[in-house]
């Protein structure tokens, strides 16, 4: 069953066309990768699912319901979180007051004033929040603020930001830009770690390494739409895949 | 439901409040031991708790918080001159309609954030002190300022409803047939808020104040402004609507205004327009900056030392000056004089001004980042065993 299903997306910026005509299907419960060149529409189209941008034409549709000219914290309550390119943390607050803020906005919904009971007091969400971090093995530092974290951790923290939601649908993207090859192979381990959770991933990346150890499905994207899509070793041989990234006309 | 506060946090308490009541004692070596300058301490303390609320926790920096002082200020001697004497009904009063006026500001100020956010709410405050001096006269009484006066003659109290710039009416003071001679002054319940009792209704409303703006920043709804500050976009990709929540931070900053505008009232019953200056909201910014924004007793520190450099350093004069450099010889005590008057007396302003360099620049978390810090450095010297100090107060 299709989770997340992108139907005849058009979005234009001035004479750009940066989608055209994009249908995509995203399964239940799959790592689905959505590759493509610099300026493929990789980035405009996660910023069409999590409510940054609205497409002109056609539909994104999550478990059968509409996310288009919802805001992004409706589309996060439901069930949708997002990992940053960079690491977006709260760096003023501590690693567990970081998670925790997560772990209320799901329990409590986009808005409730609580403003008389200490976080703390709240038991089930700070043992679940502990509980977390020490499946990131972040768990040492959870009284630390998180901006002296190293990037490494901070993304961990990101991830463990987004699993305490438990989300129904996990957006990656490019978790691994910038990184050194070992940073890298560390995150991959993380990525398949939580496959364990059985979460949707839609994972947006360059380094064609992380992509083949990671997704279970390929989407080729060039010029605002698909262009191949199949399992990594069906996508390997394509002939159009190596042609759009080698920079050759589409035929 | 008091339970739930840690044991540093009602430390922190109880030492707030024992300073506060025995302000009168432990000021007295500044010379700031008088009822009206430990009033304003107060007053203003409770200004800049409430103020913290916005701008320490979620970075939105307000430069119209004035407005809700003056509108607190307005409505409690409305209280006064329709009414009663009583403070009670005026203060709550004011805490409403303070935090009526901060909904309607904050929903539309709250459209956008960063400067564009501070210009808004500056706006709107020039706006609302202009309408007190033009449009608004019947209520503001404009440039004189709102004052509470004689009671109308009984046999004319009929034509009085509405125009009631020189007596007024009392009705459920009359009603209990209070005996008034002359103008009246503010009372608890009989007891005359002048003088030391009038300090100490303040001290006690200060005190809630702090202990209210603690518990809020301990709650989860404290975390989730602070997480604003830290990273608002994050925060909404959270699952979390944020402009709720910073409404309801404006309205409680507002109603904390509200409030210490009453108390002005309180302590002296008139309520002038230049209360809702820029000015006055500037100051505000610098008492949380100066004492260290989104810290709790940072604010309150600042205000304190703002308002004591406004009453005590500007009344500094050349014969106090004379009196001080008396063992010198005459030219070196003319020098000295010389120098030192630029910077009390009428100069006070340049001395604030240079100490808000000097903390800015060299303690940007203000003077409680200092403190931390020297508290930090102590506890590391008496306890040798455990070398990282941590120092978050």
């Amino acid at each position: 069953m299709a989770i997340l299903e992108v139907a005849d997306v058009n979005k234009r910026f001035g004479g750009l066309h940066a989608l055209h005509h994009l249908n995509l299907q995203v399964e239940e419960g799959t790592t689905h990768a959505i590759i493509g060149p610099n300026g493929a529409g990789k980035s405009t189209l996660l910023n069409c699912f999590v409510g940054r941008l609205i497409p002109e034409t056609g539909s994104v549709t999550f478990n059968d319901a509409s996310l288009l000219g919802l805001k992004p914290h409706q589309i996060n309550q439901l069930g949708v979180s997002r990992v940053f390119q960079t690491p977006e943390i709260f760096e003023d607050l501590s690693v567990l007051e970081n998670v925790m803020i997560p772990a209320f906005a799901k329990a409590d919904g986009a808005f409730r004033i609580n403003a008389w009971q200490r976080m703390e007091s709240r038991a089930e969400i700070c043992d679940e929040a502990k509980h977390i971090l020490e499946e990131m093995g972040l768990v040492e530092q959870r009284e630390v603020l998180s901006s002296t974290l190293s990037r490494g951790d901070k993304r961990r923290l990101e991830l463990a930001m987004c699993l305490i939601q438990h989300p129904k649908l996990l957006l990656l993207d490019e978790p691994t830009a910038g990184m050194s090859r070992a940073d890298t192979n560390n995150t991959i381990e993380l990525l398949k770690g939580i496959s364990e959770h059985g979460i949707t991933k839609i994972i947006i990346e360059h380094d064609m390494h992380v992509v083949f150890s990671l997704a279970d499905r390929i989407s080729v994207l060039a010029q605002g739409t698909v262009i191949a899509e199949g399992t990594p070793d069906e996508i390997k041989g394509d002939p159009k895949v190596i042609e759009a990234y080698l920079g050759g006309e589409l035929g | 439901m008091f339970g739930n506060s840690s044991r540093a946090d009602w430390i922190m308490l109880i030492a707030f409040s024992a300073f506060v009541l025995a302000a009168p004692i432990l000021l007295k070596p500044f010379g700031a031991a008088y009822p009206d300058l430990l009033q304003k301490f107060a007053i203003y303390g409770i200004f800049a708790i409430g103020f913290n609320i916005l701008f320490g926790l979620t970075g939105y920096l307000s430069f119209g918080h004035a407005a809700f002082l003056g509108v607190g200020s307005y409505a409690s001697v409305w209280m006064f001159k329709l009414f009663t004497m009583n403070v009670i009904p005026a203060v709550l009063f004011s805490i409403v309609v303070a935090g009526l006026f901060a909904y309607i500001i904050g929903f539309v100020s709250l459209r956008r954030s960063g400067i564009y956010f501070s210009i808004l709410t500056l706006a709107f405050a020039q706006m609302s002190y202009n309408l007190a001096y033009s449009v608004l006269t019947p209520i503001t009484n404009g440039e004189t300022g709102l004052q509470v006066r004689q009671l109308v003659p009984a046999d004319r109290a009929a034509d009085y409803v509405f125009i009631l710039r020189d007596e007024d009416l009392r009705w459920v003071d009359q009603a209990f047939g209070v005996v008034e001679e002359g103008i009246p002054i503010t009372n608890l319940f009989g007891m005359k808020m002048s003088g030391y009792p009038g300090f100490y209704f303040c001290a006690v409303l200060l005190i809630l104040g702090f202990f209210i703006a603690m518990r809020i920043a301990r709650s989860n709804f404290g975390m989730v402004l602070k997480a604003i500050k830290s990273n608002q976009n994050r925060l909404s990709y959270t699952g979390v609507n944020t402009r709720p929540y910073l409404l309801a931070a404006f309205v409680i900053s507002g109603m904390y205004a509200g409030l210490a505008g009453a108390l002005l009232a309180v302590t002296d019953p008139l309520a002038g327009a230049e209360r809702m200056q820029w000015t006055a909201s500037g100051e505000v910014v610098l008492m949380t900056i100066l004492g260290g924004a989104g810290t709790l007793l940072g604010p309150v520190l600042g205000a304190g030392i703002i308002k004591y450099f406004e009453n005590i350093f500007s009344s500094i004069n050349d014969t106090v000056l004379e009196n001080v450099f008396s063992f010198l010889p005459t030219t070196l005590q003319e020098i000295s004089i010389a120098v030192t008057s630029m910077f009390v007396g009428e100069g006070w302003h340049l001395t604030l001004g240079l100490m808000f360099m000097i903390i800015v620049i060299f303690l940007p978390g203000g003077l409680m980042q200092g403190l931390n810090h020297l508290i930090g450095l102590f506890k590391r010297k008496i306890s040798t065993k455990s070398v990282s100090a941590d120092s978050s107060g």
